[in-house]
């Protein structure tokens, strides 16, 4: 039927199962998508006072690491991280409370007492006793957590998310 | 543009001969019976798509497994319609894979020059019922337990190599840790490869030797 001007068993069969598999595709590719995404888009808060001790409990002039553990639920599980803050008491009232998360790409820096810097195992990367940039690949200083002290203890304040 | 692209892809990997080949051959008038393999080969692709999202989130220990699922079903995005499909597709699949055998049966397609043909479908068969048992324990909640137990106590019900038989599948002799981590590697990777190259060698049969016509009177 080379005129007629209906289409013929062919062609509405190639429509048909194109028609169908791509509306199978989309029932089972789009939510396949948001199944897939889901966990990265759901950040969760967390903004809390850590409480780490009386501050004569630090030694002057040399930065000592404190550690902290934070729960959060991830997924089906309750997952427990640590993390670390350089305590740096100066002269007088000199406080500084540094992370210990290497800005480069995010190994845990250590205090070297006689080069008297921070350096990364990782790469390489130095940074001063006020987490200023010495020499690396580091983009930008050791982060700082905000901190205060209520009756001689200290205190920082950790946000995430 | 696309045609030449096409063209210039066609004359390298021989596209069109392979079309020719494998979808563009002569059939029988036929039923919609004979859509039975296709529907299977349909259910096996969408159960592999559906499975490997499972994968994503799913963890094979007796910790982790029941607790994975319910995120699945309440913490992800349409994780209640993967897994739903993959739940409905299994039960579906037994189903028309049985009634694929029985149309061949019934139509006296296993005879010569198909014998081989039908032997590879027996794997199959069998592959897609393993693939179930297996499956069935995954969700490792109180009814996959005990349908593991009894499943594979009819295993150790066999003379003489039963008790063996029934150690292999648990792992041990009871249900453990072991049991779903086998399980569930026989789930995903051992039946697959199995069903996948059997399905190959099926479907090459198939193209080579061509579809069997309804039987007539005289047959």
């Amino acid at each position: 039927m080379p005129d007629s001007p209906h289409m013929n068993r062919r062609e509405f069969v190639t429509i048909v199962t194109a028609a169908v598999g791509t509306a199978i595709g989309v029932v089972v590719g789009l939510p396949a998508i948001g199944y897939i995404l889901t966990p990265a888009t759901k950040t969760q808060e967390s903004d809390a006072w850590i409480p780490l001790g009386p501050l004569e409990n630090y030694p002057v002039g040399v930065p000592t690491l404190m550690s902290f553990a934070r729960t959060k639920v991830n997924g089906w599980e309750k997952t427990a991280n640590s993390y670390g803050v350089f305590v740096i008491r100066g002269e007088g009232d000199q406080l500084k409370t540094l992370s210990n998360v290497c800005t480069h790409l995010s190994c845990r820096v250590n205090w070297d007492d006689a080069a008297k810097e921070f350096k990364c195992p990782c790469h390489d990367a130095a940074f001063d006793i006020n987490g200023g940039i010495i020499k690396g690949p580091q983009p930008r200083p050791l982060d700082g957590y905000e901190f205060k002290i209520e009756e001689g203890n200290l205190l920082i304040h950790f946000v995430e998310g | 543009m696309f045609q030449k692209i096409f063209a210039w892809l066609d004359e390298r990997l021989g596209l069109t001969t392979i079309y020719e080949v494998t979808l563009d051959r002569k059939v029988p008038k036929v039923n919609w019976f004979f859509t039975l393999g296709s529907a299977s080969l349909f259910l096996f692709v969408l159960q592999g798509v559906t499975g490997m999202l499972l994968t994503i989130y799913y963890v094979p220990s007796p910790d982790h497994a029941y607790d994975s699922i319910q995120y699945i079903m309440n913490g992800v995005a349409f994780g209640w319609l993967v897994r739903g499909i993959h739940h409905w597709g299994a039960s579906l699949m037994v189903l028309v894979v049985f009634f694929h055998m029985l149309r061949t049966f019934f139509f006296g397609a296993y005879k010569y020059p198909r014998e081989f043909t039908w032997v590879t479908g027996v794997v199959l068969l069998l592959a897609t019922l393993g693939m179930g048992f297996t499956g069935y324990l995954l969700p490792w909640n109180q009814k996959a337990y005990w349908a593991t137990t009894v499943g594979t106590a009819i295993a150790g019900s066999v003379p003489f190599v039963g008790k063996f038989i029934e150690q292999v599948l648990r792992g041990g002799s009871g249900l453990s840790a072991v049991t779903l981590a086998r399980f569930f590697s026989a789930h995903i990777w051992w039946l697959p490869a199995i069903l996948a190259a059997v399905i190959g060698i099926h479907l090459y049969m198939v193209i080579r030797l061509g579809i069997s016509a309804v039987p007539t009177e005289e047959d």
